[in-house]
């Protein structure tokens, strides 16, 4: 279909302020910018954005039927004000919503990728050829709107594993996507998840067939480059019987004085016996020391396990954002199914965070296990927030949670909000929270033996969420590690 | 190594420390006793570079450098090594990890190379067999469920991995049964050479007996009163501190 709006091509050439690249220790260490030609939409958001979004990505009539819809639905609904978050509010025809490398995307080798686009992975340390070779993981890497490049795609096609951007699915596994897109997050189940629907640009889908474990990580990998762009990805994994995979993503973003939106939506489906482990390492730009720019995260990632002995892991190490609003949540439809939980979030500066998990226990005999660690520095806000549901029929439910804060310095705060409804007495939930310091005398004591202060700062820390660090594939565990000892540099002393 | 003149030393405006003098040369033990109050922890505070502590007077100096100028770690790099009295507890950090990063943190301020992995193991399993210490006390949390014996075994280990110059042992003692005495100064000793020194405060005689100095010093109300030889921790076994005590209300009325 054709659309009325001039693709304007501009040039988001924008260049770092030198002394920037002499970033002293504790400013954000992705910032730069990609010098690549971009197509754009014009600001605002209207119903002939959305044809546009729709036509540029070449989409069937009922899925721009279904962005529309959710356009009207969107409308009508109001921005949620509940979380322990404090923000000015956000015009949202003041946003690009579609912004495209200008590239080609049919790449049949990765020496075609344009190479600036491959020095930006360089920097990201996701050197697509080195990944190749060296870790074996699969990579969709998604800048700004569309997926550049999927690599390993050939060898996960003869297991059956689809893995490509969500624009490609629609366009090649239409009937896959028909049936489980929105079917565990509803168009409507709140003001971003309607948002996200109607102007989605690109995400990753990941299907496994019955049987099949996925034989390596799969990844993306998000990025916001243009000036004002919202990125709204959306993400759809299904796992049929007995099918295991591990999907990691992570996410930077370069420095901008003004703030920027993601609204992305996530859902997994795991069918009986499936296993979905789902890592996050999400180190958005998080604004100045002032509390300047940033990225506004609001995310709804939810899974499901529908069917019997299904599992579904959630991990996170949240370091970035200004704004962070995000419960990855579990449905436990099927019998014995098990969802998990684990989270680091570690706000610095004027950084808030509110952010945990919903464990919905339908099925019998279904567990889920809770753990956050909530690191909080500077002036900055860390809440937990977290709804463990059991119903009526759900009989022999099991949670357990736990939930530790940690503060450092005296000015910001740490909260939790966990709430709890019963409606079987054979339910055993436990909670657990903790909060504490870092105290002078762990730090003398590592001082001591030669460690400075700094160093012994990223070492407690880390300690504080090995539980969680753990639960990360050894190629991210490293990176997160690293992360959480930047993320923090200069909060002590 | 160490030469500490006229050292005075508060904490939050109290004067703690009213005049240290004390010299030590390499391959020397010496022994600093003392009433519960006298100072002796402070000392060991203060030499280590804790901040709680502010010096008013004296200087110190260390292998000819300015100890109290440098920063605590840098102290440390120097091969300064203080036993705590009270080890503290880490979570979740193994004690592997830490002792690593305290090893290669080390090396970096002496301009020499990390350890790679297979070195560090390497010096790991050496020492652990000079110090008889167990390998799951290093995999667990730093301190952390420890029992007393066991904490301060970890701090003599430590002090075997960073081979310092000169180690500061607090109160190694206390809280000790007479086998975790004897097993931890056995470390000791077996750490001892002509390069290197031992401060050991203690409040008791008996450590004394498998850490043998060459000096025992009496600290009391933030001076060293007296200082003689072994015999002297004896005398002070004998006959507590009161006696030193009368000699100095003594001294002082005379």
């Amino acid at each position: 279909m054709k659309t009325e709006l001039e693709i304007n091509p501009t040039n988001t050439q924008i260049e770092l302020d030198p002394s920037l690249e002499e970033v002293v220790s504790g400013e954000y260490k992705y910032g730069f910018t990609t010098n690549i030609e971009a197509d754009e939409a014009p600001k605002g958001l209207n119903e002939n954005i959305i044809r546009f979004i729709s036509a540029k990505k070449n989409e069937p009539e009922w899925m721009l039927e279904w962005r529309l819809k959710a356009y009207q639905q969107w409308l009508k609904m109001k921005e949620p004000n509940w979380g322990n978050l404090q923000y000015p509010p956000i015009d949202f025809q003041d946003i690009i919503y579609y912004s495209a490398p200008k590239q080609k995307i049919t790449i049949d080798s990765l020496d075609d990728i344009d190479p600036e686009l491959k020095r930006t992975f360089d920097k990201l340390g996701i050197s697509l050829d080195e990944q190749k070779r060296l870790s074996g993981v699969a990579v969709d890497a998604v800048i700004d709107s569309v997926s550049i490049a999927t690599t390993f795609k050939k060898e996960l096609a003869e297991q059956g594993i689809i893995f490509c951007s969500i624009s490609e699915a629609i366009q090649e596994h239409p009937e896959l996507v028909r049936q489980y897109l929105s079917s565990v997050v509803p168009v409507t189940d709140n003001y971003f998840t309607a948002l996200n629907s109607a102007v989605f640009t690109d995400g990753s889908f990941c299907y496994i067939p019955k049987g099949v474990r996925c034989p390596m990580e799969l990844s993306t990998y998000f990025r916001i480059n243009a000036e004002n762009t919202g990125q709204f990805e959306r993400t759809l994994i299904v796992a049929e019987a007995g099918s295991y995979v591990s999907y990691l993503e992570g996410c930077t973003a370069p420095i901008r004085d003004e703030n920027q939106l993601h609204a992305a939506v996530v859902e997994i489906v795991a069918l009986d016996d499936a296993e979905v482990k789902y890592s996050t390492v999400q180190n958005w730009y998080p604004g100045d020391k002032d509390g300047k720019g940033g990225i506004y995260n609001f995310v709804t990632k939810r899974g499901i396990c529908k069917g019997n002995n299904s599992k579904i892991s959630w991990t996170q190490v949240e370091t970035g954002s200004a704004i962070t609003w995000k419960y990855p949540s579990v449905i436990l439809k099927g019998d014995n199914s098990v969802g998990e939980f684990y989270s680091v979030a570690v706000t610095n500066n004027y950084q808030q965070a509110d952010t945990g998990t919903k464990m919905m226990h339908i099925g019998k005999n279904t567990k889920s296990r809770i753990v956050s660690k909530g690191i909080s520095a500077g002036f900055s806000q860390n809440s937990y927030r977290g709804l463990v549901q059991v119903a009526k029929q759900a009989s022999n439910a099991r949670n357990f949670s736990q939930c530790d804060s940690m503060l450092l310095g005296d000015k910001c705060g740490a909260h939790t909000f966990p709430y709890i409804e019963v409606k079987n007495s054979t339910a055993q939930v436990e909670h657990e929270a903790t909060t504490s310091k870092i105290g002078e005398d762990q730090l003398f004591y590592c001082n001591q033996r030669g460690i400075d202060t700094e160093t012994a700062v990223a070492l407690i820390i880390n300690g504080f969420a090995k539980e969680v660090m753990n639960q990360l594939p050894m190629e991210f565990a490293v990176e997160a590690q690293k992360l959480l000892a930047i993320s923090l540099e200069g909060s002590v002393g | 190594m160490l030469s500490i003149q006229n050292l005075h030393a508060n904490i939050d405006g109290k004067e703690i420390l009213r005049g240290i003098n004390l010299d030590v040369k390499p391959g020397e033990i010496h022994a600093i006793m003392g009433p519960n109050g006298a100072g002796k922890s402070t000392l060991a505070s203060v030499l280590a570079g804790r901040a709680d502590y502010e010096v008013t007077e004296g200087s110190v100096t260390f292998w000819g450098k300015d100890l109290l100028a440098l920063a605590p770690e840098e102290r440390a790099g120097e091969g300064l090594f203080l036993s705590f009295q009270y080890p503290v507890e880490i979570p979740g950090l193994s004690t592997t990890n830490f002792i690593k990063s305290a090893v290669n943190e080390v090396r970096k301020y002496r301009g020499q190379d990390a350890l790679d992995a297979v070195s560090f193991l390497k010096l790991m399993k050496e020492k652990m067999a000079l110090m008889n210490m167990d390998q799951v006390l290093l995999s667990r949390s730093l301190n952390e469920g420890f029992s007393g014996g066991e904490k301060k075994r970890n701090e003599i280990f430590q002090m075997a991995m960073l081979e310092p110059k000169l180690a500061i042992l607090d109160e190694t003692d206390s809280g000790l049964d007479i086998d975790a005495i004897r097993i931890v100064a056995n470390g000791v000793n077996k750490l001892r050479n002509s390069e290197n020194a031992v401060l050991a405060i203690t409040h008791y005689q008996r450590l004394l007996d498998y850490i043998v100095p060459d000096f025992v010093h009496v600290l009391y109300q933030g001076r060293i009163v007296k200082s003689g030889t072994k015999e002297l921790a004896y005398e002070l076994e004998e006959k507590g501190y009161d006696f030193i005590k009368n000699e100095i209300n003594i001294e002082e009325q005379v």
